[in-house]
């Protein structure tokens, strides 16, 4: 792994009351790499992401630390203020839901130019144009035009590639998307996922892209982390955990969603059970309650085997053992 | 946008004609005969036939109606049965009165409500936003004569600071004007702040929960920012609904805060016009009270249309 | 207190910024109970006993303070302060439940028809009732007054109809949503009768609406009451009444300020009781409400 290390986080834990969400999530991205962490419903993906911002809702605590290139301390421990500050320039983000994500009672136009007025020096005018010069970026038909409009006027698509100027309008060096082609159109996702990629590949910025899409994952990123009851479970380079998944889960995952092989079958293959509620997850190996491989050794917590926390697996029955590949 | 302006301009006309037409009917089917009420038992027949003819009660109901009605057409309201005033400028000088008082309880609830509501909903979590929360609650619990009960015990017999009651014109004495005005103002404002107060920390509770807040958040604005920036205009859509009903609450509510505060407003000519069997003048404050809530409404739905601009296209 | 939704981050969505809500609806529910229990407790009590006849005038013993003989004291004429509260609880809730009573056998079937009516039905209908929202309790109630003369039916009656079209338009709207629902359209497709769905899916279904609502128009009620018993349109003397008791009370505010006092808590009380059983009650039946993003 060489460059410059954007993002560091170590040992964040985060929690409600004494419920446990995230456990010891340690990981770092450089400078123009795209990381994907991937996982199911309920895994903790999005929490990651809030946490990195700062955004976690009042009464969830989060331990640990989270270092961003540029920024003095753990921004875990930063205040408010200070926080406000590094949002929407050294780090932005997109969300899920892009109907509700933008003010419905302001023109589209002033959201984005917003977020350059509060991160530079620069007039009203000049904001505005840089405005209409970000969503020209983001291909939206007549820029100049949908600068004036209102959320409610522009499609779903649309208005989150307003979402997606936003968040560029600072050069951030590290965007945060959480599922933001989840709720598209199949149609729409190619467009928006290409616009993301091109936006951070052209700033050389850091991406850390959450979603429960696997071939999201592969078109979009280099790196990938297997998120699974608020641990990362498996990490390594796309192509490698992708076609030698070692933790089960993955493997799983990844049978799951295994189309061709879905064919061959007949049937698609699901993993046994179901995600727990947050919090409920068995102690020791997180995935043991619906692991088929699950022995009395999976009660204590597998440690992490690999030679880095980039590359690895936190599994005592790891899949791909011998280098024959199952039948 | 024209569509629904003109849209809301038909439903308030026939919001108008039909209440004229329940007002004039509820009046209208009276047991008994509204010459025979004003005048009393022990008044002769001939005596009462004669305030028929004069008035034009003996001619059938849709006549009365049709020219009760066309009077209001022409702001004239008739004339007493009793007093034989006209009672068109006696409602107009009653008006203004009652104008003055519910408009600056109006302001008193805004400027209590807002600011505390805010506090509330951004400390719900802390003791002190339940604590304010719980207080407000007791506040709407406590009708507004009451309120005004205690506020003459405290301010006026207590402490002797301002008038227990009565009634300057502005143009008289303007001090004076004040001094009585603030207790029944403050007494109506008050409990309507608290009404208020909720609704706008319920509002402003549903718009910290928007995705739109937490964008801007992340686009580097604090929680107060976001809020004041994104969340006001937003939270405010409600809150003026709100606003609407409680404005026609307070008109009628200052019948009762007027008797408390011997204030001649249109509360009291109605009480009187009660007291007396007055029944025209009954039917005309009715009318008046009710055609400044069916205008307040009107009112409302057309600031919809400049606040939220999803409504400004939605029919274009 | 802090209840923390299991479902959420279970559900994978990202946690609302303004933070997990918490509820005080236990805290609710209970005050108010605990206030209402009150107001009936000392309606009961006034059936079987009262310290003294809430009517008595006793030349001898007017205007006394509080003491053991007189919890509360006496009022100009006499009588007992604390007697009269008690019987005032019992003209109160009497009030509260024949309006709420009118109002809710009108409502709820209207509203139920409102929802399952064609449009060319139901439009008109809720327009009408629109209309009658400018006609709030307390006018009604006067106009009624100045035709038939203040009395406690007459103010029963007139607050009754005022609280029909906040009521309808609840039952209404629960009753559509009730109405969208999958069994619902399933009974519809078996070719139910209208009136059978309307009795054995929309009625139960929207009961714990109608009973939240009950709670609201109750407190509504009450000060209704109490306002027009301090004009003089609500219940006629000698029977005691909270609002009255607070009329009489204003002559005396430089003598006796105490004589306001005691009416004036217990309208406080009551409405406040009816109040939070109703927050409470809705909190309970539900939870998202408060939950929701």
């Amino acid at each position: 792994m060489s460059g410059q290390r954007v993002l560091q986080v170590e040992g964040l834990d985060v929690s409600v009351g004494r419920r446990g969400l995230l456990h010891d999530v340690t990981f770092s991205i450089d400078r123009g790499e795209r990381v994907g962490l991937i996982g199911e419903s309920g895994s903790g993906k999005s929490l990651t992401g809030l946490a990195v911002l700062g955004l976690l809702p009042e009464d969830v605590h989060a331990r640990g630390t989270v270092a961003l290139a540029g920024v003095d301390g753990n921004l875990l421990e930063l205040d408010e203020r200070r926080l406000s500050h590094i949002r929407g320039r050294e780090v932005a983000m997109v969300f899920q839901e892009p109907m509700t994500a933008l003010n419905p009672t302001s023109r589209v136009g002033d959201q984005v130019a917003e977020a350059i007025l509060l991160h530079r020096r620069c007039s009203r005018g000049e904001a505005r144009r840089a405005a209409v010069e970000l969503l020209d970026q983001v291909a939206l038909p007549a820029p100049a035009e949908a600068a004036r409009a209102y959320p409610h006027q522009l499609s779903g698509g649309q208005r989150q590639r307003v979402v997606l100027a936003i968040a560029l309008a600072n050069d951030p060096e590290l965007l945060v998307c959480d599922e933001p082609t989840t709720a598209l159109d199949v149609t729409v996702q190619a467009l928006v996922l290409d616009l993301v990629v091109r936006g951070v590949t052209a700033r050389d910025s850091a991406l850390l892209f959450i979603t429960h899409d696997l071939s999201v994952v592969a078109t979009v990123c280099e790196r990938v982390l297997v998120m699974y009851g608020g641990r990362i479970v498996e990490a390594g380079p796309v192509e490698e955990v992708f076609r030698r998944p070692r933790h089960r889960y993955t493997q799983g995952l990844l049978e799951a969603s295994d189309l061709e092989q879905a064919q061959e079958h007949t049937r698609l293959r699901t993993i046994p059970g179901s995600v727990p509620p947050a919090g409920r997850f068995p102690a020791g190996c997180v995935f043991r309650n619906r692991c088929t491989h699950a022995t009395r050794e999976c009660e204590t917590l597998p440690p992490w085997t690999g030679p880095s926390p980039e590359q690895g697996y936190a599994c005592f029955h790891p899949a791909h053992e011998t280098a024959q590949v199952g039948s | 946008m024209l569509l629904r302006i003109l849209r809301r301009t038909g439903i308030l006309l026939a919001s108008l004609v039909a209440s004229t037409v329940l007002v004039f009917a509820f009046m209208a089917v009276l047991p008994g005969d509204p010459a025979r009420v004003a005048l009393g038992v022990n008044a002769s027949d001939e005596a009462v036939g004669q305030l028929r003819r004069e008035f034009g009660l003996d001619r059938p109901l849709a006549a009365q109606y049709l020219s009760w009605i066309g009077g209001l057409a022409r702001f004239d309201l008739g004339t007493s049965y009793i007093s034989h005033a006209p009672i068109g400028p006696q409602i107009a000088d009653r008006l203004m009165v009652t104008l003055w008082l519910v408009v600056t309880a109006m302001v008193i609830a805004l400027v209590v409500a807002v600011p505390l509501g805010t506090v509330m909903a951004m400390r719900h979590r802390r003791p002190s936003g339940v604590l304010l929360s719980a207080l407000s609650q007791v506040g709407v619990a406590v009708p507004a004569f009451l309120a005004g009960i205690l506020l003459i015990t405290v301010f006026a017999i207590g402490l002797g600071w301002l008038p227990a009651n009565g009634w300057t014109p502005p143009d008289q004495d303007p001090v004076m004007f004040v001094k009585q005005l603030t207790l029944p103002a403050l007494s109506l404002g008050i409990v309507q702040a608290a009404v208020l107060t909720r609704y706008v920390r319920s509002a402003i509770l549903d718009v910290m929960r928007e995705d739109y807040i937490r964008t801007a958040r992340a686009k580097g604005l604090t929680p107060t920012q976001a809020l004041r920036r994104h969340g006001m205009r937003n939270a405010s859509i409600p809150v003026i609904t709100v606003l609407g009903l409680q404005l026609a609450t307070l008109l009628i509510g200052a019948v009762v805060v007027e008797r408390v505060f011997v204030i001649p407003g249109l509360g009291s000519l109605l009480l009187d016009a009660v007291s007396n069997r007055d029944l025209i003048v009954v039917q005309d404050v009715v009318m008046v009270l009710v055609l400044a809530v069916l205008v307040v409404n009107f009112v409302v739905d057309l600031l919809y249309l400049v606040i939220d601009p999803r409504l400004q296209v939605s029919s274009r | 207190m802090s209840r923390i939704d299991p479902g959420i981050g279970a559900a994978g969505e990202p946690l609302p910024v303004g933070g997990l809500p918490r509820r005080r609806a236990g805290a609710s529910l209970l005050v108010g109970a605990v206030l209402v229990g009150l107001v009936v407790a000392a309606a009961l009590v006034s059936f079987v006993w009262t310290p003294y006849d809430p009517t008595l005038v006793d030349a001898s013993s007017r205007l006394q303070t509080m003491s053991a003989r007189h919890l509360f004291g006496t009022d100009k004429f006499g009588r007992d302060v604390f007697s009269q509260i008690l019987v005032g609880a019992r003209t109160t809730l009497f009030v509260g439940i024949v309006a709420v009573g009118v109002a809710g056998v009108i409502a709820v079937p209207l509203g139920i028809v409102a929802a399952m009516a064609p449009r060319w039905f139901a439009e008109p209908l809720m327009r009408l009732l629109d209309l009658l929202l400018a006609f709030p309790a307390l006018l009604l109630a006067i106009m009624f007054s100045a035709v038939y003369g203040g009395s406690t039916l007459v103010a029963m009656i007139a607050i009754g109809i005022a609280s029909i079209p906040s009521f309808v338009r609840v039952v209404r709207s629960g009753s559509l949503q009730v109405l969208s629902t999958e069994y619902v359209l399933a009974a519809r497709a078996a070719g139910r009768r209208p009136v059978a769905i309307g009795w054995r899916h929309v009625l139960p279904n929207v009961s714990s609406l109608v009973i939240v609502q009950a709670s609201v128009a109750f407190a509504i009620a009450i000060l209704a009451e109490a306002a027009l018993s301090f004009l003089g349109y609500g219940t006629p003397p000698p029977v005691p009444s909270w609002g009255r008791m607070l009329q009489e009370s204003q002559e005396m505010l430089f003598t006796a300020p105490r004589l306001a006092v005691f009416p004036g808590v217990a309208i406080a009380v009551a409405v406040l009781g009816f109040n939070l059983l109703g927050d409470g009650l809705r909190d309970r039946y539900d939870p998202k409400l408060e939950d929701r993003r």
